[in-house]
């Protein structure tokens, strides 16, 4: 009988590729021979468009880069842009920053959580973990004005406090989220199906991982231990206590394993940061800076700890001196790096982002050779690979 | 019926011919009116049991509670239109979706709703149910075939594999069923568990009833079995091209599979339309209340329609759950599933049927 491999075109439109990503598959069956993604479909020229703007101008686009975690995009081109202008950021505003960083992994952790179960072919999970996930945005709403775009940082620290009223419900949502991973992994982790779907499948080595630069979750699912928020302790993490999540094995169940565990630990460090926050609420803040009134830079109520920005920037006179700046922060998917080269002039000379979902896509050929069709979305979906990350 | 039918067109002088040749067409618009008034609300009944299970609120805008949602999606699938890509195979692209819907529309007629409910009454009608359920098959392959598009290619493909694997461990505990009835007639299967709930062919044959459970959801393409239109993977399979009229055949034909399977789990192991208490309350309400033995027919009727709906609704309803609850297998584990875990499991209970029936005889 004469055979014949089946080119199959998945994508860029397909319910499962997570947006725009398309993928050449030669087919013999259902066994995967070949696979070739193909990306660049939502290419907006990001770091181009940095170059025509300023500072400032730039810093909402920032947001877009990756919409599912844009507060992790803001933190990383503001940390830049501050070790290249020596800009301070107090500590209430860095706390303010972790806070609502953590707040946003959660999000993105679930994001990811319901698409993974969608692709498998589960669909309650996506309700369950998108009630949640609303929770979380109603409480961006409130902070910021946006669900999505959040545009709330700037050069030296964050644009507004807390609203009155919002840490406690950060506060509540903190003590109900546990409750609602156990919730998850009582229908997920233990169920046969899943676990017959995932464990074994794309298993990524740590040579591979490390070949491939994979960086965040995907990596430390390998079993390699490389947390920014750890060992490179940028901002206040580490004031705050919390633990790597580990696995061994590498492979699709270890990846989701260790997502649910960086849930727990994120919920962990908002706490954490909401009791350690310097001035506590913004109320009880207030009633104490009008009380002390020293005005002094070192008082630990009214002095720079408290402020939500250091210096006052002007937007227009803002011109970070000439040179580079790298910044390297732990986003939801892996390390996302911000790279700027200023030559003295309003505009940045040069911005280049490195993403962490590029590495994860460039896995697929390795991590599928061999594999059956319906793994795809098993590994995946597993990577965690936001497209519009990849393209820029 | 058929003696006044007979009786209408003598008067008429119209030949008798003619009235033999028209009298199925009443079974048949009554059988297509059940399946299409079925299906309507078994798909609302899904939405809404899916919403209840994932925190929502289900349809819930047109009509009251929205009980008109799924009218007016067929309204909308009525008036699409119908596109077919240049290169399908027109004819067998056409003739896929009625190959699908045919066949469970015929099994309507083979089902037994009360005692004397039924189109007809055939002394192989588990047989000839279980081979006809078998052809919708080849109308998922056709259609996959047809279409021209690699997605309903391996949808196609997958079904045809999904059917041939899951297709024997159903028949076998089917025929454990047979056994315990030692006849093929649906009514008598019924009749031979009408002594309540602990003569139901359910506990003689109870991992018949659970791998004959499990082949229905493979049988109707029902998550954790729904490969052939795994809609991550393969777009929507088999019925990618199809819009319009044509997939909402396929739509309808899906649905109505679904009550079927679980008509047929209900009388061949849950005592089919008769009372869980072994006795019916209509009987006893007619001797000990109305005195009247006249209307015990049409009580008795009512009630064992009610019997086989509620049941079959709560089968149903278990199909559902099992949606909202699990993901799905893959291609190589469901085949590993079904060969090498069904299979045997179906055989060993036909051996525990059989050595039950040599000993206690019905």
């Amino acid at each position: 009988m004469q055979t014949q491999e089946l080119k199959l075109n998945v994508g860029p439109q397909h319910p499962s590729t997570h947006g725009v990503l398309r993928l050449v598959m030669s087919l013999d069956g259902e066994i995967i021979n070949d696979i070739e993604p193909v990306i660049g479909y939502l290419h907006r020229g990001m770091e181009k468009l940095a170059e025509s703007r300023t500072y400032h101008q730039y810093l909402p686009m920032v947001d877009r880069v990756d919409y599912l975690s844009s507060f992790f995009n803001q933190e990383s081109f503001c940390l830049a842009v501050e070790s290249l202008a020596g800009l301070k950021v107090p500590k209430r505003a860095e706390y303010i920053r972790v806070i609502t960083m953590e707040f946003n992994r959660i999000a993105s952790h679930l994001m990811w959580l319901a698409s993974f179960l969608l692709d498998l072919g589960a669909t309650s999970p996506l309700f369950y973990a998108f009630r949640e996930r609303e929770d979380i945005y109603t409480l961006f709403e409130e902070l910021t004005g946006a669900r999505m775009m959040y545009n709330y940082y700037c050069f030296g620290g964050v644009k507004k406090d807390f609203p009155s009223g919002w840490m406690k419900k950060a506060q509540d949502l903190c003590k109900k989220m546990p409750k609602c991973f156990d919730e998850y992994e009582a229908i997920i982790t233990n169920n046969p199906i899943f676990l017959r779907r995932t464990k074994d499948i794309g298993v990524l080595t740590k040579e591979m991982a490390l070949d491939f630069g994979i960086t965040g979750p995907n990596l430390r699912a390998s079993g390699i231990d490389l947390d920014l928020r750890k060992t490179n302790s940028y901002s206040v993490y580490n004031e705050l206590d919390f633990k790597t999540c580990l696995a061994e094995n590498g492979d699709s169940f270890d990846r989701y394993i260790v997502r649910i565990d960086e849930m727990r630990e994120s919920v962990k460090i908002i706490g954490q940061a909401l009791e350690k926050i310097p001035g506590g609420t913004p109320e009880k803040l207030l009633v104490k800076k009008t009380n002390c009134g020293c005005k002094e830079e070192s008082c630990p109520i009214c002095g720079f700890d408290t402020k939500l920005t250091g210096k006052k920037i002007v937007p227009l006179a803002f011109k970070p001196p000439a040179g580079e700046a790298i910044s390297q922060i732990e986003s939801p998917r892996g390390i996302t790096t911000c790279y700027i080269v200023s030559d003295g002039s309003p505009n940045p000379y040069r911005v280049r982002w490195r993403t962490p979902s590029f590495s994860n896509v460039q896995l697929l050929p390795e991590l599928m050779k061999g594999k059956i069709y319906a793994d795809l979305m098993a590994i995946f979906g597993s990577l965690d690979v936001v497209l519009p990350e990849v393209d820029r | 019926m058929y003696d006044l039918y007979l009786n209408i067109f003598n008067k008429f002088g119209l030949p008798e011919l003619l009235a033999k040749l028209s009298w199925p067409l009443f079974p048949f618009i009554g059988v297509a009116v059940l399946l299409i008034i079925v299906v309507l609300f078994l798909v609302l009944m899904e939405r809404k049991i899916l919403a209840l299970l994932t925190v929502r609120k289900g349809p819930n805008r047109v009509g009251p509670y929205g009980l008109f949602q799924t009218i007016a999606d067929a309204i909308k699938l009525l008036i699409k239109e119908d596109i077919m890509s240049c290169e399908t195979n027109k004819v067998l692209f056409t003739l896929a979706p009625v190959v699908v819907f045919v066949p469970t529309m015929v099994i309507y007629g083979l089902l037994p709703y009360t005692s004397n409910l039924f189109a007809i009454n055939l002394a192989a009608g588990l047989f000839l149910i279980l081979a006809i359920s078998s052809i919708s098959i080849i109308g998922l392959v056709i259609a996959g075939w047809a279409s021209n598009n690699k997605y309903s290619l391996l949808g196609g493909m997958r079904s045809a594999a999904q059917a041939i694997s899951y297709e024997v461990p159903f028949f076998i505990s089917a025929i454990a069923v047979a056994i315990l009835a030692g006849s093929m007639n649906m009514n008598e299967i019924v009749g031979q568990q009408a002594g309540g709930l602990f003569s139901w062919n359910m506990w003689p044959s109870l991992v018949g009833f659970a791998v004959f459970f499990i082949c229905c959801i493979a049988e109707v393409n029902r998550v954790p079995f729904d490969l052939p239109e795994a809609e991550s993977e393969l777009v929507s399979g088999y019925n990618t091209e199809y819009t319009g009229m044509k997939f909402a055949l396929f739509f309808l034909a899906e649905y109505a599979a679904m009550f079927i399977m679980s008509v047929l789990v209900v009388t061949l192991f849950l005592g089919g339309y008769t009372s869980p208490f072994g006795i019916y309350i209509s009987q006893l309400f007619c001797n000990l209340v109305l005195h009247n033995q006249m209307s015990l027919n049409f009580f008795v009727g009512i009630e064992q329609a009610f019997w086989l709906i509620f049941k079959t609704y709560v089968v149903i309803f278990a199909i559902m759950w099992i949606r909202a609850t699990l993901p799905r297998l893959k291609a190589d584990q469901l085949m590993a599933f079904s060969w090498k875990f069904l299979l045997p499991l179906s055989l060993l209970n036909l051996v525990i049927v059989t050595v039950y029936r040599y000993f206690i005889p019905g």
